[in-house]
């Protein structure tokens, strides 16, 4: 038995889902991390893919390879379940996992960032300060998704949490670093999208020739680093080359 | 005399079509990075095709939508159709679907109206010969990779093929015998008995949804007794269904989670989403159902404009039929190459 409580349920024919809680929690967080990295260091048979969201960890196999381990087997699913029980069991009360740190070079501001002022403006700060707050701690990426390597971050102080724009812009350009509401995030793609944009990184967070192919996973945690307009392309040569 | 091993061949493409793009079984193993899984809507199409010319079931095939394509071919193939049935012609004559069939060098492969359905599958033998990103060769418009340049086909476009050359002079030899006409219809299909039931204006079949209980009586009600018109705004994304609202209980907001092919979930405005191939890896809307796998091949033919109706299933009897169909499919596929 996991000395934790927790609740597994078929989403479909050939996925598991694996609930550990019911808000954002880093402890939860790093619970469902820690079953993963296990899940996928000795997979059982069939497991094909492990996917991390805010609360819970969804699990995808193939019901055949069951089938054909397991002839006289009627529910793969009920297979799968129990697997994931004695995964659960082997979990420590107090999750051990290692953290990946990664540091986001951003240019602030400016053509990088024209809603900069805005922010500042809407918290009577000065550009500065915002630059400060946001560069200032560490967030934790709870989940990659949404978009191909788009993080979801958590730990932005509430000091600059600014409500997404009334009007979205069309094409914000890829590397994007923005603020929506108590979230901030980074667009991997050029897409339309309402977020404050406060400046732009110059690395690639999403890239398919790339092996992994987002810059970021779940569990990653990520400190924005202030950047000039000369360094922003001196990082862009490098990123190309 | 035939030469055994590979060659290259070239689909031209004169007319691309409405939207035409390379699919296979799509990227697994991703999902964690946020990467769609992609793929072919209809899986059980893209799959029974590449089985009809004896290509391994990962192999990457065309896979049109409503106004077919017109291609010409280079070098003498061995394809298959299947999917919608799109008034397939070579030359003029009709083809059948769901056949392998030898095409001639320099015949045109034209698309007429769509008599039912709304995707067509055309595999060949050998497969395309086309950058394998991300372990998959399906094209992602979105996120511009995939495929052929990440997009949909254009005219003047050119398709590699990996000739596979093993039986052509069996063919060669069957179609000597037709006095000169454009292609040979080969005689190995699949059994109907493992087809999904298409069929227009469909029931499809569901398993509740994560947050099924969320939902009011009322709403429970309407999924299972009110018809849902499939939108125009429908894509590869996920199918928008039109008809009576379906509304949460009380007002309830919920985190991302994993969602996948076939789930419908219900935005504010209380009309049903069904997410299809290129669904996003979460979502934040609560999930009222599930379509069932052996119904997606069903939902994905459907044509915006036709109603779906919906109709319950115990996730036991979900998981039976997948077990029954998928069982049968992988026989076949492991089967000697069928090209008879």
């Amino acid at each position: 038995m996991a000395s934790f409580p927790y609740h597994i349920s078929s989403l479909n024919e050939y996925t598991v889902i694996v609930e550990l809680g019911d808000e954002i929690d880093e402890l939860v967080h790093r619970r469902l991390k820690e079953l993963a990295t296990l899940l996928e260091k000795s997979p059982f048979p069939s497991l094909l893919e492990v996917v991390m969201s805010f609360t819970s960890l969804t699990v995808y196999y193939d019901p055949i390879v069951l089938r054909r381990l397991f002839p006289k087997l009627k529910s793969p699913t009920q297979k799968v379940i129990a697997f994931l029980e004695q995964a659960l069991a082997q979990l420590d009360q107090e999750p051990n996992v290692q953290t990946k740190r990664v540091e986001i070079p951003v240019c602030y501001g400016g053509k990088w960032g024209e809603d900069l002022t805005k922010v500042a403006e809407y918290h009577c700060l000065t550009e500065e300060e915002v630059i400060e707050i946001h560069s200032g701690v560490e967030y934790l990426v709870y989940m990659v998704g949404f978009a191909p390597g788009f993080p979801y971050l958590g730990g932005m102080p509430e000091q600059i949490a600014t409500p997404r724009r009334t009007t979205p812009r069309l094409s914000i350009p890829a590397g994007s670093v923005g603020i929506a509401g108590s979230q901030t995030g980074i667009y991997p793609l050029t897409t339309p999208g309402g977020w404050q944009i406060i400046g732009r990184t110059p690395l690639h967070l999403f890239n398919p020739d790339r092996q992994p192919p987002s810059l970021l996973q779940a569990g990653d945690r990520i400190r924005f680093v202030p950047i000039t307009e000369e360094a922003f392309w001196e990082w862009k040569e490098r990123e190309l080359g | 005399m035939g030469m055994e091993g590979e060659g290259i061949g070239m689909i031209r493409v004169i007319q691309p079509g409405l939207f035409t793009t390379i699919q296979d079984l799509g990227r697994v193993g991703y999902q964690k990075y946020g990467v769609v899984v992609g793929g072919a809507m209809d899986l059980f199409a893209c799959r029974v095709t590449n089985l009809l010319v004896g290509n391994e079931p990962t192999a990457a095939v065309l896979e049109a939508t409503l106004l077919g394509p017109t291609l010409q071919f280079d070098k003498d193939l061995l394809i298959a159709l299947g999917g919608a049935d799109l008034s397939p012609t070579l030359d003029g004559e009709p083809l059948p679907l769901w056949r392998p069939i030898y095409v001639r060098a320099g015949s045109i492969l034209r698309f007429g109206k769509s008599r039912f359905g709304c995707r067509l599958y055309l595999a060949v033998a050998g497969g395309f010969d086309l950058p394998y990103i991300l372990d998959s060769y399906s094209t992602y418009v979105r996120g511009k990779f995939g495929g052929l340049s990440g997009r949909a086909l254009q005219s003047g476009d050119e398709l590699p093929v990996k000739i596979d050359e093993t039986h052509q002079w069996m063919w060669r030899d069957r179609w000597a015998a037709t006095n000169g006409r454009s292609f040979v219809v080969g005689e190995r299909s699949i059994h109907r008995r493992i087809f999904p039931h298409y069929q227009r204006n469909p029931v499809i079949r569901f398993i509740r949804g994560r947050q099924y209980d969320w939902f009011d009586q009322k709403s429970k009600q309407r999924l299972i007794e009110s018809g849902y018109r499939v939108s125009p705004q429908s894509d590869r994304m996920g199918y928008r269904l039109e008809g009576e609202a379906l509304s949460l209980e009380k007002p309830r907001e919920m985190l991302s989670e994993a969602v996948t092919f076939g789930t419908i979930q219900v935005p504010k405005d209380g009309q049903p989403i069904v997410l299809m191939a290129d669904r996003q890896t979460t979502g934040g809307y609560p999930k009222i159902a599930q379509v069932i796998y052996v119904d997606l091949p069903v939902l994905a033919q459907v044509k915006p404009g036709e109603t779906v109706r919906f109709a319950e299933v115990s996730k036991e009897e979900a998981e039976e039929l997948y077990l029954n169909q998928e069982t049968a499919l992988r026989i076949l596929q492991r089967l000697p190459a069928i090209r008879s």
